[in-house]
């Protein structure tokens, strides 16, 4: 007992998960895609976004003060195969931001550390294809000390979050498409200064942050060596207010987003451990959230750590 | 399978420790404020002395009924229907009043200055509307409450609560009407006892005064402004605290008493404080005439300067040449000086390395956009700090009144600097330096922050002598941290800190004199 219990102390600090890298990659905690037993695959990602036009509130506007803002991302990406019903992945992401226009500052720094467990407890034939059923939950808090009080120039909102998620694919042949729909619990957060006005006067630190929740759906083509899939993503707050008439963002706004793209996975064929992965998203509408259009790129590396075969010949094989 | 089973609890164990700790609500520092009950009642705050009224009696207030008339004994039973069956909220809003009258009303107007606090987005031609106080509600709605306005906000909001209290205190003295729960004990009481008489009410003349006030300052807040008063009236007949004719009394009193310093606010020149585009140019050519360079709106569109004729507004501690003579602080260092360059030099450092100790104190005093301005911090600390002295509602008064008026007089002296200088900002001189804040949109001599931050900090200082060196410090560190941001060069918060100090020095001089200490 005492060995278990040391143990999920252990497993709770490595729990962590991300937003920013969410729906960016391959691999993730939202795709279908699973590690065989031992198997953990690993690589760098990096993330280039920006956006010149942004929503208060339902409004739609650029602001000369601030031109473009970007926002680059570096972060490290794995998925672990505990067996290959269970996965473990986590992201850690450094974060730099930027304003073509205007006095204010960017900032850099460590963003928020995220661990996810994605379980399939379910895979049947059904009707010509196969039908995987997948339940993911995930945590997610801030490492490095960044305040999230300096919107849009923050790297982030230093909420800690836990996610629920489930989600189902659907594969016919080489043809597929998975739904899933997330929880996002979110922590209140804490300012450097005492007081701050939403739509009411608060004298404290601490603010309370709304929930969220997620829903994303992908499809296209799967196979061994190719994935090619249009993602549509909808994050949206549970609650919030709107940015007010010529306002900044504050942290606890009503935040949503629309986003539409593209993601495309190769694997190299001399190299079968070796994937590339790229993609870019565009956010088709929201609601105090930049117009972001994001590029994204990364490879990543599949190690075997299973004991039966020294070597195997189709490491890379996930689904 | 016993694996997955494990880690299935663990998933469960993680999310559980996570859940437990999200979405608390949050309170407020004064949310659970315990009731007022000051140590020393200040009888004798009838003989203080006022800031507009001539005598304490200069409004009359009619003799009341006594205590053994049917009047009074249908009063005391409106009461006690109140407390037969009270709700949970009438519950909750005698907590809330229950704290203070003036502190409440401080907390309101810091609210209101919070809401308003915004600068008007620019029309399609690049030029910028100007709010209206006779449109309140439309865009842009009025006032702009930026720091100036409101420093002066405040100012006439608590110089008009002490003057309507002392002209109270004086009635209260006069009359001795005893509050209903000495007259009646089978009145409950759900506040402290006192031994203060209870015609007029001192919570009604602060509401009634902070109303009439807020009239002019807050005319599109109306609605909200007078459910309070509502709200504060009613939790004093439910607390047992007094009948309708202390309330009704007390509130007409504070409407008369605010009436005066209504009339001396229309006629401040505070209306006029926007200037015109004549004038703008006129200071940036005088400056440039001196063979300085002057100061730019870094804003796109550039945007007119705030409040260029702010520093014409009539002050309350000293007279305009006193100002001239004796306030405003000597040149700052001449713009193509060696010193100049290397202050520049200094804020750009600043910039480049700012650590992240240094941005959390930027963004503790910064004080910008949506916040209730450096004038409300500053009010912010104090009532903090007076809910620990237990001062009775009149010395609350005086000493907000006392610190409020310091900090309008140091806008005014800081804005007659900042336009006689008319100096630039570090990013305007040096596009590279990138602030941790947002630019003011303002010259840069003297620093505002570090100007309210003196004042503040020294009357404070007198007024609770244990904190003082601890009001010094944070005068200290809100002037920093405009370098830190990279806003301000260090002489602009040296000299700012001075000038606040001998505006500072002013308000001591007449809480010396006042009769309240």
């Amino acid at each position: 007992m005492k060995k278990l219990i040391e143990k999920i102390m252990t497993t709770l600090l490595w729990f962590v998960m991300l937003c920013t890298v969410h729906n960016a990659s391959a691999q993730t905690d939202i795709d279908a895609i699973m590690m065989e037993k031992n198997a953990f695959c690993v690589g760098p990602m990096y993330a280039y976004s920006s956006w010149k036009n942004y929503w208060e509130g339902t409004l739609k506007r650029e602001n000369e003060n601030l031109g473009t803002v970007s926002t680059q991302m570096i972060g490290l990406m794995g998925n672990y195969g505990i067996s290959r019903k269970l996965n473990a992945l986590f992201g850690i992401p450094y974060v730099k931001t930027k304003a073509s226009a205007g006095t204010l500052d960017g900032m850099d720094g460590i963003q928020d550390l995220s661990l996810f467990l994605k379980w399939r407890p379910f895979q049947k034939k059904l009707g010509d294809g196969r039908l995987s059923l997948f339940g993911i939950a995930g945590v997610s808090f801030p490492i490095g000390d960044y305040t999230p009080d300096f919107l849009p120039m923050s790297i982030g909102l230093n909420s800690k979050t836990a996610s629920a998620r489930i989600m189902a694919d659907y594969q016919i042949d080489n043809l597929f498409a998975t739904g899933s729909a997330t929880y996002v619990l979110r922590d209140n957060i804490e300012l450097d200064r005492n007081s701050y006005y939403t739509t009411e006067l608060l004298l404290t630190n601490e603010v309370k942050m709304p929930d969220a929740a997620n829903f994303n759906f992908r499809a296209g083509f799967r196979n061994h060596r190719w994935i090619a899939e249009a993602v549509l993503n909808i994050w949206s707050t549970l609650g919030g207010f709107d940015i007010t008439r010529n306002n900044m963002p504050f942290p606890s706004n009503d935040m949503d987003a629309t986003t539409a793209g593209v993601n495309i996975k190769y694997v190299l064929p001399p190299l079968p451990q070796l994937s590339i992965v790229a993609g870019g998203m565009y956010t088709v509408a929201g609601r105090n959230v930049g117009q972001g259009t994001t590029v994204y790129g990364s490879f990543f590396y599949v190690f075997d750590f299973s004991k039966k075969t020294k070597s195997s010949d189709q490491p890379s094989k996930t689904n | 399978m016993k694996k997955i089973f494990l880690l299935s609890l663990i998933i469960l164990a993680s999310l559980v420790t996570i859940v437990v700790g999200c979405n608390k609500d949050i309170e407020g520092r004064t949310d659970s404020a315990g009731a007022l009950n000051p140590a020393n009642i200040d009888l004798n705050a009838g003989t203080w002395k006022p800031i507009l009224l001539s005598t304490p009696d200069e409004f009359a207030v009619p003799a009341p009924s006594a205590t053994n008339t049917p009047d009074y004994i249908a009063q005391v039973n409106e009461i006690k229907t109140w407390q037969a069956n009270l709700t949970n909220d009438e519950k909750r809003i005698v907590h809330y009043w229950s704290a203070g009258a003036v502190l409440r009303w401080n907390e309101i107007m810091r609210e209101l200055v919070a809401k308003h606090n915004l600068p008007p987005y620019q029309n399609p031609d690049g030029t910028y509307p100007v709010p209206s106080a006779n449109n309140p509600l439309a865009y842009p709605q009025f006032p702009f409450a930026n720091p100036p306005y409101a420093s002066r906000a405040y100012a006439y909001l608590s110089a008009a609560q002490y003057d309507a209290l002392v002209a109270v205190w004086h009635y209260k003295k006069l009359y001795n009407r005893a509050a209903p729960y000495k007259v009646d004990s089978s009145v409950n009481v759900l506040i402290p006892k006192s031994d203060l008489p209870s015609y007029p009410s001192e919570d009604a003349v602060v509401a009634g005064a902070a109303a009439e006030m807020m009239k002019l300052l807050f005319p599109g807040d109306q609605d909200f402004i007078q459910q309070k008063v509502e709200e504060h009236k009613r939790s004093r007949i439910i607390a047992g605290a007094n009948v309708r004719s202390d309330i009704d009394a007390g509130e007409a009193l504070g409407k008369a008493v605010a009436q005066k310093f209504v009339a001396r606010a229309r006629t401040d020149r505070a209306g006029a404080a926007v200037g015109n585009a004549t004038i703008w140019q006129q200071m940036e050519d005088d400056c440039e005439a001196r063979g300085e360079t002057p100061w730019i709106s870094l804003e796109v569109p550039k945007r007119p300067p705030m409040l260029p004729l702010f520093g014409r507004v009539r002050s309350w501690l000293f007279d305009s040449a006193t100002m001239v003579t004796v306030v405003r602080p000597g040149p700052p260092p001449s713009t193509n000086s060696d010193q100049f360059r290397k202050e520049t030099d200094e804020i750009f450092e600043y910039s480049k390395n700012i650590t992240r100790e240094q941005i959390s104190i930027v963004h503790f005093w910064a004080d910008g956009v949506a916040t209730y301005t450096p004038p409300g911090h500053w009010n912010a600390i104090a009532a903090d700090d007076f809910l620990k002295q237990g001062f009775s509602e009149v010395r609350w008064a005086r000493n907000m009144a006392l610190l409020n008026m310091s900090m309008m007089d140091a806008a005014i002296a800081c804005w007659d600097a900042k336009y006689f200088y008319f100096n630039p900002r570090p990013s305007q001189v040096n596009p590279e330096i990138k602030t941790t804040t947002g630019t003011p949109n303002f010259p840069a001599y003297p620093s505002g922050h570090s100007t309210f931050s003196g004042a503040a900090a020294t009357i404070l200082g007198h007024i609770i002598p244990g904190n003082k060196s601890a009001y010094e410090a944070m005068a200290t560190e809100a002037s920093l941290s405009r370098m830190y941001g990279a806003i301000h060069y260090r002489s602009d918060c040296q000299e700012g800190l001075k000038c606040g100090k001998k505006i500072g020095d002013f308000a001591i001089s007449r809480a010396i004199s006042d009769g309240a200490e």
